[in-house]
């Protein structure tokens, strides 16, 4: 595989250069060259060019390995991640849009469960739109570990052969899944924001964002089953719970070989100063430098605290050692898409905004007028955040007694 | 100890800029860095070698300009580095990268200890650490924010480490070799010191190509990635939103309006 310039054709124009992620191409002489060292073929460039000259130069078909028949795979899986028995919101959320894929596709959305007396949550599996649910129930599943759960995932998906399988990008889903897919020679898209169905291909079109969402790419799996992606909490509509809905549980049981865990799992520790889980709060408060100190930070928190939401920080924050490392939202710390994002003090640099641009909505409080977050604020205030702050909490607790 | 550390070259997305008339990436003037996170793991690398003696090899599969970010690694305290690149490893996935990484691994030789930052900023995915150690067959212990204990000599060599998760964190125990994936809460990496700095210069970066490794051909590159990328597009700029002005308290209540109906 590689790929080449027509230069018959090339007029020159410079747009693949423009478009080039990776500053691979450069014109010489009225001619696009591409430097193959630095091109990763991502054919960024042959969509943009308006003249058709540059190819991907492909190898015939009888050199690439179809190591599967395809059509031997259906069904569209979601694996349902559970703490402590308790089935987690993003498998509900991928369970919506599993269920938009298996109607397109014509086939059953199946749940995944793996876990010790769980029973009854695969049962709630069934309500939000699963027709089956493969359930294993083992002591040794209770809490999640890499071998076990990769290893019984392995096992089902070569018993039962799914289509699709989504998972949760939580760290959890990012951990199991890379392994599964390796383990079964799948492909796997992490951070989907957009997944749809090609009906004539039968593919799963999987969208995602690329340099810190700066770019979008789109990503199919053309000759492996199955197609499997990690798709972030908050990013899919939860699917609607409905208690008429029947389906059927289907046990299954693995022996000691499978349930066998090399690593020890020697204690689970919460920390439960702001209870709320940055990536799966619905309102997030966030504070930067602009704060000035530790004791400044009961503003946000008062705030958070009336909205129901969740206290974040920018890394210039959690750096001089206001907030911890778990409340760092941005490139380095967590990615979130709240409804609500209010950033206080908070200046925008590149790094912070990947990490929450997605937000539906945006609030930024910022005493600078030229700050970079006003760039991305749905609602921009140039203010004195120590007079805004407490207004802000007051005015929202008489609004929400209500 | 023996431990290998996997870096990644990325472009500096600090610097990345939109052209807001092609509404494209500008690409001039981008620096390249070592990924973030991987700073992170070639100072645990550096910090478990201080402590226990052993050796800090530091791999990336790359491009050949990917030998700066190599140079950078050994002025920060690792002693080798290996620079794997072919052409026929050009548009790898995740599962290719692992693959290679993974054969690349078994070709420098024992090991006691993989670190991989957690993920990599220009990709996200963080799904060639655990990628690795699936195909090596060893156990992986992500997001490690701590490690609390590294036994070495006896039968049950082992490590424990904390693990952080979405409400704190877990303690695992692994036996070595094992793969872990680090978070940036681990340490504060150290500055390349002088010393360090002068055998970047000279030191000799061993070169892996296709042809040294044990593999399939057709599990490299393009042809062993089970993805494919059809489509790269620039998302719709985010609009632009609306200033609230006036007091501070006319400019709460504005707010407040706004709202009051989005909050579940």
């Amino acid at each position: 595989m590689s790929i080449k310039v027509i230069t018959e054709k090339c007029t020159g124009c410079k747009l693949c250069v423009r478009v080039c992620p990776f500053g691979a191409i450069e014109v010489v002489n009225k001619k696009a060259v591409i430097n193959l060292d630095k091109c990763t073929l991502c054919g960024a460039c042959i969509e943009s060019c308006k003249f058709s000259a540059i190819v991907l130069t492909k190898l015939s078909p009888s050199d690439i390995d179809f190591p599967k028949k395809l059509d031997a795979y259906k069904d569209v899986w979601v694996f349902c991640e559970q703490k402590k028995g308790a089935v987690q919101s993003v498998a509900y959320e991928l369970l919506g849009k599993g269920r938009e894929l298996a109607d397109q596709l014509g086939v059953d959305l199946c749940g995944v469960l793996l876990g010790e007396n769980v029973k009854t949550e695969a049962q709630k599996v069934i309500h939000r739109g699963a027709n089956k649910v493969y359930l294993v129930d083992a002591p040794e599943l209770k809490n999640y570990q890499d071998e076990p759960y990769s290893k019984v995932l392995v096992k089902l998906i070569k018993e039962h052969k799914p289509e699709i399988v989504l998972c949760g990008a939580t760290s959890i889903g990012r951990s199991l899944i890379s392994r599964v897919a390796i383990g079964i020679h799948a492909g796997l898209t992490a951070d989907c924001t957009g997944l749809d169905i090609d009906r004539k291909e039968r593919l799963l079109l999987q969208t995602r964002p690329a340099f810190g969402g700066n770019i979008m790419a789109t990503i199919i799996c053309p000759n492996h089953r199955p197609q499997m992606s990690t798709v972030r909490h908050k990013v899919m509509k939860e699917a609607e719970e409905n208690k008429h809905h029947k389906g059927q549980i289907i046990e299954k049981k693995y022996g000691k070989e499978e349930y066998f865990s090399r690593t020890k799992l020697l204690d689970i520790v919460e920390e439960i100063e702001e209870t709320v889980n940055l990536t799966e709060a619905d309102i997030i408060v966030s504070g930067g430098r602009g704060m000035q100190n530790p004791e400044n930070f009961k503003l946000v928190e008062d705030l958070a605290k009336v909205l129901g939401g969740a206290v974040g920080a920018s890394r210039a924050a959690v750096d001089s050692g206001w907030k911890t490392y778990s409340h760092q939202v941005g490139q380095t710390g967590k990615t979130v898409c709240p409804k609500i994002y209010i950033a206080c003090g908070i200046s925008g640099q590149i790094q912070h905004l990947v990490g929450m641009q997605s937000s539906e909505i945006i609030v930024a409080i910022n005493k600078d007028p030229h700050a970079p977050i006003f760039t991305v604020a749905t609602y921009g205030i140039v203010g004195d955040l120590f007079e805004i702050l407490p207004e802000l909490t007051k005015r929202f607790k008489e609004v929400l007694k209500k | 100890m023996n431990i290998i550390v996997c870096i990644k070259q990325v472009p500096d997305t600090t610097n990345v800029r939109i052209d807001p008339e092609t509404n494209t990436l500008i690409r001039a003037g981008v620096q390249s860095i070592i990924n973030p996170f991987d700073a992170y793991a070639i100072e645990e690398g550096v910090r478990l070698k201080e402590k226990f003696g052993g050796t800090v090899t530091i791999v990336t599969m790359g491009p050949p300009q990917a030998e700066e970010a190599l140079r950078e690694a050994i002025s920060l305290g690792a002693d080798e580095a290996v620079l794997v690149s072919d052409r026929a490893f050009a548009g790898s996935d995740t599962w290719a990268t692992s693959y290679t990484l993974s054969k690349a691994i078994q070709k420098i030789g024992q090991f006691d200890l993989i670190i991989c930052g957690k993920q990599a900023i220009d990709g996200d995915t963080a799904q060639v650490g655990p990628g690795i150690s699936a195909h090596l067959d060893i156990p992986q212990i992500t997001y490690v924010k701590k490690i609390e204990d590294v036994k070495l000599d006896g039968a049950h060599r082992h490590m424990r480490a904390e693990k952080m998760t979405e409400e704190g964190y877990e303690i695992i125990e692994s036996p070595l070799p094992c793969l872990i994936t680090v978070v940036k809460e681990i340490n504060e990496p150290r500055l390349p010191s002088l010393k360090g700095k002068m055998r970047a210069k000279k030191i000799e970066i061993k070169k892996i190509l296709a042809k040294d490794l044990d593999v399939d051909p057709g599990l490299l590159g393009l042809n062993g990635s089970p993805t494919k990328v059809v489509r790269i597009f620039t998302p719709p700029p985010r609009k632009g939103g609306q200033m609230l002005e006036g007091e501070a308290k006319e400019i709460c209540g504005k707010l407040v309006e706004l709202l009051k109906c989005e909050i579940p």
